[in-house]
């Protein structure tokens, strides 16, 4: 147990000293970064913050990485975010009792995950392809349920999902932390985790030992939906509202760059779903660093830019070095066999 | 020899990958006005030798001339202004352009700068009508059929070349009459005096049209002869014959009462894959399937797994009738297929030893059943010792283990699952002698321990080592069985050779 | 007739019905007021949609397209208004930053061999960036010279209006169209939208294609932001978003396959179009809202994809069945 616990760490040391440098960088700029308190009964401080503003990253992120892992994408997780807020914003005004409100969004979710795995599974579509589909109409069909307006609520039991507290922690945190947990264990108290990978990394030779490939990509997909509705949940909870408009608004950008910082190849195989919440927090902690230090939130676009770069060259770097001699040597010798 | 002749020759070629030898001084040459077919089971080294003279490799050692000057070809552009044109199996046109397009790309007509459309396709059609074919220039390459595009790849090289016309499996995909297009194209353009290489696995095409054989098989030349003079027995025995030195003596086997088959095929086929077929296995038994490669060799397994659907016939295990609808239906009847390429088919290879062994199993036991990573590493390191796989650790991902311990892994992941049948494709294709040995004494003993088995492999004596009966394939007929004292290397071969008589 | 060309006519007869049912319910409709103002709406989006023709065409994706409107805006407003700069010098500074940006991208997507969407995904974060780098405030643009292009305009029979704008978009269209079936470059980018492998085999050279590609959709994004200036008279880091999306739905509905290979510019005008009869639609009606032509142009889309699915999959089987 140790033994994979220090080889996680080690796996994980990019991103842990990455995150370091930009707490180290954001206690530079703000002194009080670190401090935390107690207030009626809840912390408050910095670093709650971060982790309380990048739950919905989080969450989306924890099913966008097992998508990635099968070789896909999900470009629909934002059109989806907005969709559920707007059911719950608009069910919860028309007086209907919270656990109807909480189910039916995320039935929304999960419909539109089975929508996107049947197109990629079923139909054989690019994922790219599929989910744009519901990114596009997505957006409108939120609009039509709030029909235009910012949807505005005052149920506490709905709001507490977005800014009451438990344990003295803000219930984003506790949400995302719990979801995290549950799909670890879903991934890795099971096989699934095992097939998906094997799925994402060459899916011709899983159908031949067995795998039902097209459900674990449905499931997937399915996943990712259900992931989307319960941040545009706490996303609308939050701002006691649903802005069709904006809700969700390049979170699927968001949730793919934490997915990638957290080092799960866009080409499938290998995934984290840990280390996938750790790019998300790495990815707020350098909002809030931008926000804190006096610059514009606006350079939050360029740093991310910067951020996907950077990844992409050091990709490149690794295939060209490393992964070059065994990327290349079965290719060799795969021609020699050819011949 | 007339040397005066030879459009493009190689002397003394060699070439290795990672230290393995593909090509060990193979000699080749064209003459104009001939058609030179070039021959060889998979791995024999044609395409190599085929890639360096066109440019995509480089020889290690050894010369190319063109027109009796030595060079070196540079890439393909380079081969092109040499004057060789290949054409692939694969058609390497663009279905989604033009046919006058397709011919024309990169090199169109212009007037006032812009593409001249209506000049390239006269200039199209008049470059097709040499070859009788009168099409619409103008519509994509997709409308017509793989023959015609076949033709219109060509057009397209010789146009370009001019001399050497190299074409790599052309007749995989056609039918007999457009098969008899195709050579009546290769002799006019013979008759013109271009020299072309023909490679092809389908031998009664290599006596209808070729003048010349040259045979290569494990990287060496095996013998060039006009086609007249070399039999088709003769020639399937370059081929085939004899490579396996040790451990694949015959042995005895027990002449057993015909015994209950397990599993039994009856009229078991699809169309333009491979012809019906009946087949019964029976436990302890290892059934050999021999023929040449494109002889419907990994069709059969293909069905036999459920990979693909049979359109016809009736399938039974125990006496009682199954049906293989995907390769789960098939594994949850106690089957396993290592398939021919470990590569696209077989290994996950991104994932460790550990996972790769414990796959089949895993998925056969579903989901919610997970193997903890104990189970799976008791499981793995069973088979890594019992068939000495040899990894520095089981945790190391399965692509950067050498060949033959990657089929090492695919075998152990079937045999993880305790199959009662097993189908093995090739299982012994580009390993290493030792392994080599290993796998067939495997082979032996699991026929031994009860499991049905059936065995393609292009190694006769291998074939012949263990198998308990010979199924020898043809033109995508499964036509002899061959038992007891029938079975040798030589009786393989005859069959393999037979006269099929008129041909689909 | 071609199977290929099946989703453009299908889109052609769509766009003629849709607007003969808009004129079968609002007579008004029936103008070249109308068109005019459809072609003065849409001629940014018309722009950007050209350029995205080509990327797709050629199996890539360019999600920048929006940010780089928004940064050529922005930056053109800047330029003018706080250094007085003239717009034409403006325009030509704005098209060389957003070619080179194009064409930056698709080096990185050549030489480093990664998928196209994440590369033009950092770019579009760059580009919105940099634009709310350099302001965040909208600048009204005011100059002579923007007001004399504004003024120009063709009177079409019947009293519509082709103004300026309208006027670049047709323009651009009719440009696009030659250099796809008219030049080598144009075919080029077909052959690769069809098979990478082939087309290099055939002599195509794949790289310089590729960013050559992707220069002109970062150019024609920019031309895109100076006309959608010249609409807008200003210039808002803020603007455009999204468009990437309509201009990706532009193309894809006008027939264009989303794998690349199969497409005609013209069907992209199409798509334009039917996309601005939606909205027109919605604007003669008075009480639906904009949000509906979010919808439609989704299920049109879903429509469109799997329509060139089930052809795809018809022809493979025509192929197999042909075979023998």
């Amino acid at each position: 147990m140790n033994n994979s616990l220090a080889s996680g760490l080690r796996r994980a040391t990019p991103q842990l000293i990455s995150l370091a440098v930009i707490l180290f960088l954001n206690w530079l700029a703000f002194p009080g970064f670190f401090d935390l308190r107690i207030q009626d009964g809840r912390l408050f401080g910095s670093l709650i913050d971060v982790l309380n503003r990048g739950a919905p990253v989080m969450i989306l992120a924890i099913g966008m990485t097992a998508v990635i892992a099968s070789k896909g994408v999900d470009l629909s997780v934002g059109a989806v975010m907005a969709m559920a807020g707007a059911v719950a914003a608009t069910m919860t005004v028309e007086g209907y009792p919270l656990m109807a409100v909480i189910l039916t969004a995320l039935a929304v979710g999960i419909a539109c995950g089975l929508l996107n795995g049947f197109l990629v599974a079923v139909l054989d579509l690019q994922p790219i392809v599929a989910t744009l589909i519901l990114m596009v109409a997505g957006r409108g069909i939120a609009q039509l349920i709030t029909e235009g307006v910012i949807v505005t609520f005052n149920d506490p039991g709905l709001i507490f999902f977005g800014t009451g507290s438990f344990l003295g922690l803000p219930m984003p945190i506790i949400i995302a932390a719990l979801l995290a947990i549950a799909v670890i264990l879903l991934m890795r108290r099971t096989a699934l985790g095992l097939l998906i990978e094997a799925v994402g990394v060459n899916r011709s030779a899983s159908s031949y030992a067995g795998i039902n490939s097209k459900l674990l990509l449905i499931f997937v997909y399915t996943l990712s939906g259900f992931c989307a509705a319960l941040a545009g949940i706490i996303a609308a909870a939050d701002i006691r509202g649903a802005d069709a408009n904006n809700a969700g608004l390049w979170l699927e950008l968001d949730a793919i760059l934490a997915v990638v910082i957290g080092g799960t190849s866009l080409l499938g195989g290998r995934f984290s779903i840990l280390m996938s919440v750790l790019g998300a927090i790495i990815i707020q902690a350098m909002n809030t660093g931008i926000l804190i230090s006096g610059f514009p939130p606006e350079y939050n676009l360029i740093v991310k830019a910067a951020v996907i770069i950077m990844i992409l060259l050091a990709q490149s770097a690794s295939f060209a070095g490393i992964g070059g001699l065994f990327v290349r040597a079965p290719s060799a010798a795969k021609k020699a066999d050819a011949s | 020899m007339n040397t005066t002749d030879e459009l493009v020759s190689a002397r003394d070629i060699r070439k290795a990958f990672l230290g393995y030898k593909v090509l060990d001084g193979v000699d080749f040459s064209v003459r104009s006005g001939e058609i030179h077919a070039l021959l060889g089971e998979n791995g024999a080294g044609k395409s190599t030798l085929i890639k360096i003279l066109t440019g995509v490799h480089r020889p290690d050692s050894g010369t190319v001339r063109v027109g009796g000057e030595a060079v070196v070809v540079r890439d393909t552009l380079h081969a092109q202004q040499l004057g060789i044109g290949t054409v692939y199996q694969e058609v390497n046109l663009l279905p989604n352009l033009t046919v006058a397009e397709n011919l024309f790309i990169g090199r169109q007509p212009r007037r006032f700068g812009l593409v001249d459309r209506k000049t390239m396709s006269e200039r199209a059609k008049v470059l097709l009508a040499q070859y009788d074919i009168h099409i619409d220039v103008s519509a994509d390459l997709a409308r017509y059929s793989v023959a015609i595009q076949q033709l219109v790849a060509i057009a397209r090289a010789v146009d370009l070349s001019g001399s050497v016309l190299i074409l790599d499996e052309p007749t995989a995909s056609l039918d007999r009459h457009e098969v008899e297009l195709l050579f009546s194209v290769m002799r006019k353009l013979r008759d013109r005096g271009l020299g072309i290489v023909f490679i092809t696995h389908f031998l009664d095409q290599v006596y209808e049209v070729s003048d010349r054989i040259t045979v290569l098989r494990n990287g060496r030349l095996m013998g060039i002869s006009p086609t007249a003079a070399l039999s088709k027995v003769d020639l399937v025995s370059m081929m085939l014959g004899r490579t396996l030195a040790a451990s694949t003596e015959r042995e005895k086997q027990p002449e057993t009462e015909r015994r209950e088959p397990l599993v039994s095929f009856s009229n078991y086929g699809r169309s333009r894959s491979i012809s019906p077929f009946d087949l019964d296995i029976a436990a302890g038994e290892v059934v050999g399937v021999a023929g040449l490669l494109g002889s419907g060799r990994t069709e059969t397994a293909r069905l036999l797994f459920g990979v693909d659907l049979p359109e016809k016939g009736s399938a039974t295990m125990d006496g009682k009738t199954i049906r293989i609808a995907s390769p789960r239906d098939a594994i949850r009847l106690g089957f396993g297929l290592c398939p021919e390429d470990r590569k696209i088919d077989g290994i996950i290879g991104d994932l460790s030893v550990r996972e790769n062994i414990a796959l089949a199993l895993q998925a056969r036991r579903g989901w919610l059943r997970r193997m903890s990573s104990r189970e799976q590493a008791e499981l793995a390191d069973r088979f890594v010792k019992a068939l000495d796989i040899r990894t520095t650790d089981i945790e190391k991902p399965v692509k950067l283990l050498s060949g033959g311990n990657q089929q090492k892994v695919i075998l152990a992941r079937w045999l993880a699952t305790g199959p009662r049948f097993l189908i093995l494709d090739e299982p012994t294709r580009g390993i290493d002698v030792g392994a080599h040995a290993e796998i067939i004494e495997l082979i032996k003993r699991l026929c031994h321990e009860g499991m049905a088995l059936l065995v393609i492999s292009s190694e006769l004596e291998e074939i012949v080592a263990y198998s308990t009966r010979v199924r020898v394939l043809r033109d995508r007929v499964h036509c002899q069985d061959l038992t007891g004292d029938e079975i040798s290397a030589d009786g393989i071969m005859r069959a393999i050779a037979a006269q099929t008589g008129a041909t689909a | 007739m071609s199977n290929r060309l099946l989703p453009f006519y299908a889109t052609l007869i769509i766009c003629v019905l849709a607007y003969a049912i808009c004129v079968f319910q609002f007579p008004n409709m029936f103008s070249t007021r109308v068109l005019g103002n459809l072609l003065t709406d849409n001629a940014f989006l018309g722009i950007a949609a050209v350029g995205m023709t080509f990327v797709i065409l050629s199996g890539g994706i360019d999600l920048s397209v929006g940010s780089v409107i928004a940064f050529t805006g922005v930056l053109i407003a800047v330029l003018v208004g706080w250094y007085g700069v003239h717009p034409l010098t403006a325009f030509v500074i704005a098209l060389t930053i957003a070619t080179a940006f194009g064409a930056g991208m698709g080096a990185i997507i050549h030489y480093l061999d990664v998928p196209a969407f994440i590369v033009t995904l950092a770019g579009m974060f760059l580009a919105r960036g940099m634009s709310f780098v350099i302001t965040t405030e909208s600048i009204p643009i005011n100059h002579e010279f923007y007001t004399a292009l504004q003024g120009l305009y063709y009177r079409m029979p019947g009293g519509g209006r082709l103004n300026f704008v309208g006027g670049v978009m047709v323009l651009v269209f009719l440009a696009g169209i030659v250099v796809a079936h008219f030049t080598k470059f144009g075919s080029y980018v077909y052959a690769i939208g069809g098979n990478r492998t082939s087309a290099e085999l055939m002599g195509v050279p794949v790289g310089r294609t590729t960013i050559a590609i992707y220069a002109l959709s970062g150019f024609l994004s920019g031309l895109s932001g100076i006309v959608f200036s010249l609409y807008t008279s200003a210039g808002y880091s803020l603007s455009a978003v999204g468009v990437e999306l309509d201009t990706i739905a532009a193309v894809v509905i006008g027939g264009t396959l989303l794998t690349g290979g199969v497409g005609l510019v013209a069907g992209t005008f199409v798509g334009v179009i039917i996309q601005g009869i939606i909205q027109t639609y919605i604007v003669f009606d008075g009480t639906l809202s904009s949000w509906w032509t979010k919808i439609v142009v989704g299920f049109l889309l879903f429509a469109f994809i799997a329509l060139q699915r089930l052809l795809v999959y018809l022809s493979s089987r025509k192929a197999l069945a042909g075979e023998h």
